[in-house]
């Protein structure tokens, strides 16, 4: 069973992300950038020949960070700094900070003066997406970290590299796409723990590497070689920025119910959108930010996140919401009331899951998932 | 409603302490705040625009500029913050968002709040330079009142001020004026606006020597009267009454300056505050410091509104303004806002740092502790940190605060004898 490698692999690999960084240096003598942010131009670390891998924050007894950052900064920064003080990312060469919200902006400066892995590089992209000036300076901006890369690392990132970039990613983000699809059209096929394990290491892996193991993986879960179980599930969409918690997608299994879509920064949005390949590389890199479903510390329009959480939900057919949230995310709790107003105007059941660190029990949160399935 | 205003203004002059009555302050902002409240009747336009925007063009076109964090900081003074909030939390709103955010928005849907709500906005002008809560602030309110949003982007300056961040804020101050002539249906003078320019400029430069007196000894002002002084520079900057206002001020601070009139009785130590006021308790904490002899001469806060003069020129305002909004106190760097510190502390001879850590405000408070370490490797100074919070009054424990004031207090007189 070729599928079931594969994902023990993937679980592996999303278990324990520093073990694999590590291994990747190591044996492959490979570069590393770190980043923490689905709006990092990976493409153009790729082209550089370096290797762009995700960190989500470490979890558990946060001690070092502490002296940096107060108790209402949210855990994703907080954990972050913390992996770095006590030198978890010692195999990385460095890390980028694409400009997103006031805490993650506030971690790229103590990041900047606390720690030295190489390369630092801060992408301050545009916060509104909607003008042609944006778009200028989106382009702009891409523009200055391709050289700062080529200054940094001591190489040159053609356009052909790019090029060859963005077919690769390309590739990879269809590749998702049809795994979500396939999983969203029958839930049965495959767990929704297992689709996230494939989402969230392919932020990790090596990208050639994951280019070559998706195609097996979706021709496996095409001819049903997984072990995901029979019983009807109710089809929720998920949504928020990071969730660093397999235990979500297994305990709302167990509840009756499944993750069939998300608006999540490590699930949709991180593949949504296929890049033109056919005119200015960097200028296609942007078109892509400009148009990808946005993050809440970015402008595309004042209804654009409502209108694309109604969209989803009728588009997957889905049959209820969970908001999730991070505490102290300042840009998804100030969305929340009106996203929670439109999935009421549409008669969409939703129910929020805030999470400060870690999960509440087992117990506990499966009872709140089988109240809100029973409603459904 | 005039009840209402006078209520407010009463309970903003409660916090202006230590200088004598300034009748003037309270005259300009009931005229300020009837005008705005009636703009209807007289066929102005009102704009709600964030404290760090760029006010001048909505003057040139006459349009009633009104400030959501200034009403914040009213319903703070006004202990009013709390219940606030509460409604806000009930609509949804989580009770870790920013407490000016919380409260306007709840009061908005109420009209609540010491002034009775805030006029209707006929459009909104959010300039991101103070942070990103506004972004979505802003959004919120575009979609309660229906009106168009402008939203001005200005890069933030990790470490500098990149010449396509230039392009990019310089194309958007021309977009801006577009919108604004969209929104009034008529164009923008440029003779006016060159005049309103200068006035910024001149106003500013006002502010920053008011401040300045603080360098005196005794220091003829507290940072506690800059709070209260300030809501002129940031409402009204560009015009001749915010001008007329600081030169009296000035005027007013220089005899006491030459008559060696302190702000605290027995001056003894010299402090720096940063971040924004906790609003609720400003009269306790003025009491507190000067209970020890402390004068907290000088703050990061009002400093903002004239930070950026040195990016200024006043004959070509428009131009320059894209970069002075631009490298604003929060727009940039920590490393850069521990020099700006740093400066401070040498210019107005500072004993003590006192960093209010507010729950409300992430890039002002993020990036604190690092500051603190700074300053203390560089100068040597003490510093006190104190949790709270600029508007909700429930993030704030009076026993807790006190304490901590008094053991660094303790500390600084030990070091200082």
């Amino acid at each position: 069973m070729v599928l079931m490698k594969l994902l023990d692999e993937f679980h592996g690999i999303r278990d324990d992300p520093y073990t694999y960084g590590k291994k990747l240096k190591a044996e492959r003598n490979r570069k590393i950038i770190g980043y923490f942010c689905s709006y990092t131009p990976e493409e153009i670390i790729y082209a550089a020949g370096i290797h762009p891998m995700r960190l989500f924050g470490a979890q558990g007894e946060i001690t070092l960070a502490d002296t940096h950052f107060q108790a209402y900064c949210c855990s994703l920064v907080r954990g972050a700094l913390e992996g770095a003080l006590k030198g978890k990312l010692n195999f990385l060469d460095g890390t980028v900070f694409p400009h997103t919200c006031d805490s993650i902006q506030r971690l790229s400066d103590v990041w900047r003066l606390n720690t030295s892995f190489g390369f630092f590089a801060d992408v301050v992209l545009p916060v509104k997406l909607n003008s042609e000036s944006a778009r200028r300076y989106m382009t702009d901006v891409l523009s200055k970290f391709r050289n700062n890369l080529e200054k940094g690392f001591g190489r040159r990132i053609e356009d052909q590299h790019l090029r060859k970039a963005i077919d690769t990613y390309n590739h990879i983000r269809t590749y998702l796409e049809q795994i979500y699809s396939l999983h969203s059209e029958n839930p049965h096929i495959i767990s929704g723990s297992d689709v996230y394990a494939i989402v969230r290491a392919s932020m990790i892996m090596d990208r050639d590497d994951l280019l070559d193991k998706l195609p097996a993986v979706v021709e496996g879960i095409k001819r049903g070689d997984t072990d995901a179980d029979n019983g009807t599930k109710k089809r929720i969409l998920l949504v928020g920025g990071i969730c660093n918690h397999p235990d979500v997608y297994r305990i709302l299994e167990k509840s009756g119910g499944s993750v069939i879509w998300d608006d999540l920064c490590t699930g949709s949005r991180y593949f949504s959108g296929i890049i033109d390949n056919s005119g200015d590389p960097v200028e296609s890199l942007a078109n892509r930010y400009m148009e990808r479903p946005v993050c809440p510390a970015k402008h595309l329009s004042v209804k654009s996140r409502g209108e694309h959480l109604v969209n989803l939900v009728k588009e997957k057919e889905a049959d209820g919401v969970i908001f999730l949230l991070l505490k102290f995310c300042d840009p998804h709790a100030f969305d929340y009331p009106h996203m929670k107003e439109y999935c009421n105007r549409q008669g969409i059941p939703c129910m929020v899951l805030e999470i400060e660190d870690r999960l509440p029990t087992e117990g506990q949160l499966l009872t709140r998932f089988e109240t809100f399935m029973h409603m459904l | 409603m005039k009840d209402l205003l006078i209520y407010c203004l009463a309970k903003a002059k409660k916090a202006k302490l230590g200088l004598s009555k300034n009748k003037g302050m309270r005259d300009i902002m009931t005229v300020y705040y009837m005008e705005a409240k009636t703009a209807r009747l007289s066929r102005r336009k009102v704009a709600w625009i964030t404290s760090g925007g760029p006010v001048e063009p909505l003057i040139a076109m006459d349009i009633i500029p009104v400030y959501p964090e200034n009403h914040g900081a009213m319903i703070g003074a006004s202990k009013m913050g709390a219940e606030l909030c509460e409604k806000a939390e009930e609509m949804g709103y989580s009770r870790d968002l920013c407490s000016y955010a919380r409260s306007d928005i709840s009061c908005a849907t109420v009209n609540g709040g010491p002034i009775g709500g805030l006029p209707r906005p006929d459009m909104l002008v959010c300039c991101n330079n103070i942070c990103g809560t506004v972004l979505k602030w802003y959004e919120i309110q575009a979609r309660y009142f229906n009106v168009p949003l402008f939203i001005l982007d200005t890069p933030f300056c990790h470490t500098e001020y990149a010449e396509e961040m230039k392009r990019y804020v310089k194309r958007q101050i021309e977009e801006y004026l577009v919108f604004l002539e969209d929104v009034c249906g008529r164009k923008l003078n440029h003779a006016t606006m060159e005049k309103v320019g200068r006035l910024s400029v001149e106003g500013q430069q006002l502010w920053q020597a008011v401040l300045d007196t603080a360098a005196n000894r005794p220091s003829p002002m507290t940072a506690f009267d800059a709070f209260f002084h300030l809501a002129l520079i940031v409402t009204l900057r560009g015009t001749q009454i915010t001008v007329d206002y600081y030169r009296n001020l000035l005027k007013t601070l220089n005899d006491k300056v030459e008559k060696g009139i302190g702000a605290v009785p027995n001056e003894r130590y010299r402090l720096l505050w940063d971040n924004l006021p906790i609003w609720y308790r400003l009269r306790w904490l003025s009491k507190k410091f000067a209970e020890h002899d402390a004068c907290l001469v000088a703050d990061t806060y009002t400093t903002a509104w004239c930070g950026t003069l040195k990016y200024m020129d006043e004959n070509k305002f428009l131009d320059s303004m894209a970069e002075a909004y631009t490298r604003i106190y929060l727009n940039i760097g920590i490393d850069e806002m521990a020099k700006t510190v740093m400066d401070m502390i040498d210019k107005y001879h500072v004993d003590g740092f006192v960093m209010h850590s507010n729950r409300s405000c992430k890039p002002y408070s993020l990036g604190q502790y690092d500051i603190r370490r700074i300053v203390q490797e560089e100068k040597g100074i003490p510093c006190l940190v104190i949790e709270a919070d600029m508007t909700d009054e429930r993030n704030f424990s009076e026993s807790q605060v006190a304490t901590r004031i008094n053991a660094f207090m303790e500390m600084i007189k030990e070091r200082k004898g």
